[in-house]
């Protein structure tokens, strides 16, 4: 791990101030951060120590929720609000990592967790994400855990977060401040989409901080909403493929309906035209599989993953199906798991 | 520049001077407070055999900027037994054989610590196995592991949720 500088932050302007000149990194959980450096994919020369400021509670807002940017993940998995009215959040943040690790890791981490893929986190490789203009060492590589969506050839590695497909999904609104004041930016347009040349343009400039997460009230959806995500191994691995379903119905009719797929792109993928395609369809096997081909559509493979599309496209239907079938009372004992048996319905 | 970490280990308050940012809570308790109860696995917080209590949560001591964690309360492997008396997890692990070469078994224990204060797997062994992913055991004694939390979850008189949905 390189030298660096440590200095904590005593307030939101502070830190804004601190980030604002060249080699800083805000330092919060530190779960993945403190990670990259040991590997040396991460060299920041000044630690700007964020985990104590006033950013720590979760407010009711409108019938939706403010999550503040310190939240640790396990207490947004935990909190009575989330589970009654934002479960597949829940879901997708307790199918995330291990416990140690939602114990430390905060909401404004998880959000700004680097994209990466072992090419990134291997020094000696080329990537353009870690030294750009470096080239892309994962193209032609080993990429079965690469993107299917939304590449390009400067990258193909995927932004591996389950807690931001979820909201995605749920519409969430991702609060910033900065030098030049405070902005929103959508959770499902927050991180860039590679390009030719790399990584595209950051999500924050310098000296901005993510400083909220804002959740719109759910509405009909609080009870239909499930989080399905496959992975080598049950537990503590990233996703393969997931999806974040949420479904609104009346009368035996999806009046509304949300999908967004995990472990696919740089992004969580929103699937606005399969959502639209859902609505005024009955909710049945039928009707999810025609959505879910629609929303891989414009799916190709980056490399030796092409049966991540057909696996993207299952879970998307079976997520709409646990969706459709109702939110359990109690989270399966295997969170988001597709093998969760008979807890899944 | 030298800092200074003001931190409580096992009850016991330290003010240790730090010429090294670098320095993780792990490497403090090892290498400063010679506490090498806590072991170093992957050093990636993948393993769990440094897990601790901080402020009364399990995290991964080797992801814990020792500076971030200035007046925290830390628990380690050394703070749980008093005296001679072993805590009721360390006896469960003895009793149902839960280790094999010992090296995952503080964090192991620790973690079970953690689990049981969470409250949320209870009785069931499914979510005891889903809430001890996080520590890895090379030897693979998981089915003495799992017994050993459920037989300490038991004795810790917790209500299990589903005593609680009974109730």
């Amino acid at each position: 791990m390189n030298r660096f500088d440590y200095a904590r932050a005593d307030s939101i302007g502070a830190a804004i101030a601190a980030a604002g000149t060249p080699g800083g990194s805000f330092l919060a959980g530190g779960t993945n951060l403190l990670d990259l450096m040991k590997i040396g994919a991460a060299t920041p020369e000044r630690l700007i120590d964020i985990s104590r400021l006033p950013l720590d509670r979760i407010e009711d807002t409108d019938g939706g929720l403010r999550i503040g940017a310190m939240v640790r993940n396990a207490d947004i998995a935990r909190h009575p609000e989330v589970l009654a009215r934002y479960p597949a959040l829940a879901e997708a943040l307790l199918s995330g990592a291990s416990a140690q690790l939602r114990n430390a890791a905060t909401t404004g981490g998880n959000v700004m967790q680097a994209t990466r893929c072992s090419y990134f986190q291997d020094p000696l490789s080329p990537c353009n994400r870690r030294e750009p203009g470096s080239g892309c060492g994962a193209l032609g590589g080993r990429t079965r855990n690469h993107a299917v969506l939304g590449w390009d050839e400067g990258c193909i590695a995927v932004h591996p977060s389950d807690m931001c497909v979820a909201l995605a999904a749920y519409d969430a609104v991702v609060e910033i401040t900065g030098p030049e004041g405070s902005r929103d930016v959508p959770m499902a347009t927050f991180h860039p989409l590679p390009d030719a040349a790399g990584a595209g343009t950051p999500a924050l400039a310098e000296g901005e901080i993510v400083t909220h997460i804002r959740l719109p009230d759910p509405g009909g959806m609080a009870r239909n909403a499930r989080y399905l995500k496959l992975r080598e191994r049950t537990s503590f691995a990233f996703a393969l493929v997931s999806a974040a379903a949420a479904l609104e119905i009346r009368d035996g009719v999806i009046v509304s309906a949300r999908l967004a797929l995990g472990g696919v792109a740089a992004r969580p993928w929103r699937c606005h035209e399969a959502e639209a395609m859902l609505v005024g369809m009955v909710p049945t096997r039928g009707s999810f599989t025609v959505a879910a081909a629609e929303a891989l559509t414009g799916a190709t493979p980056s490399g030796d993953n092409a049966h991540k599309i057909e696996l993207a496209r299952r879970i998307a239907v079976r997520a709409l199906d646990l969706a459709a079938a109702g939110t359990p009372d109690r989270l399966p004992a295997l969170p988001a798991s597709a093998f969760a048996g008979e807890d899944n319905g | 520049m030298t800092s200074t970490l003001n931190i409580t280990i096992n009850g016991a308050p330290h003010e240790i001077a730090l010429d090294d940012p670098r320095a993780t809570l792990l490497d403090v308790l090892r290498e400063r407070l010679g506490l090498t109860g806590t072991k170093k696995g992957c050093d990636r917080g993948q393993c769990g055999a440094c897990t601790v209590l901080i402020d009364g949560r399990r995290m991964n001591a080797c992801l814990a900027l020792a500076l971030s964690h200035d007046w925290a309360e830390v628990t380690t492997i050394e703070g749980l037994a008093e005296g001679d008396t072993l805590h009721p997890v360390q006896q469960a692990f003895i009793a149902h054989d839960g280790f094999q070469c010992g090296y995952c078994t503080p964090g192991q224990i620790m973690s079970a610590v953690g689990l049981i204060a969470e409250g949320e797997a209870g009785l069931d062994p499914e979510r005891v196995r889903e809430g001890m992913s996080g520590n890895i055991c090379r030897c693979a004694a998981y089915a003495g592991i799992t017994d050993a939390v459920l037989e300490a979850t038991r004795a810790s008189g917790t209500r299990t949720e589903d005593e609680r949905t009974d109730a």
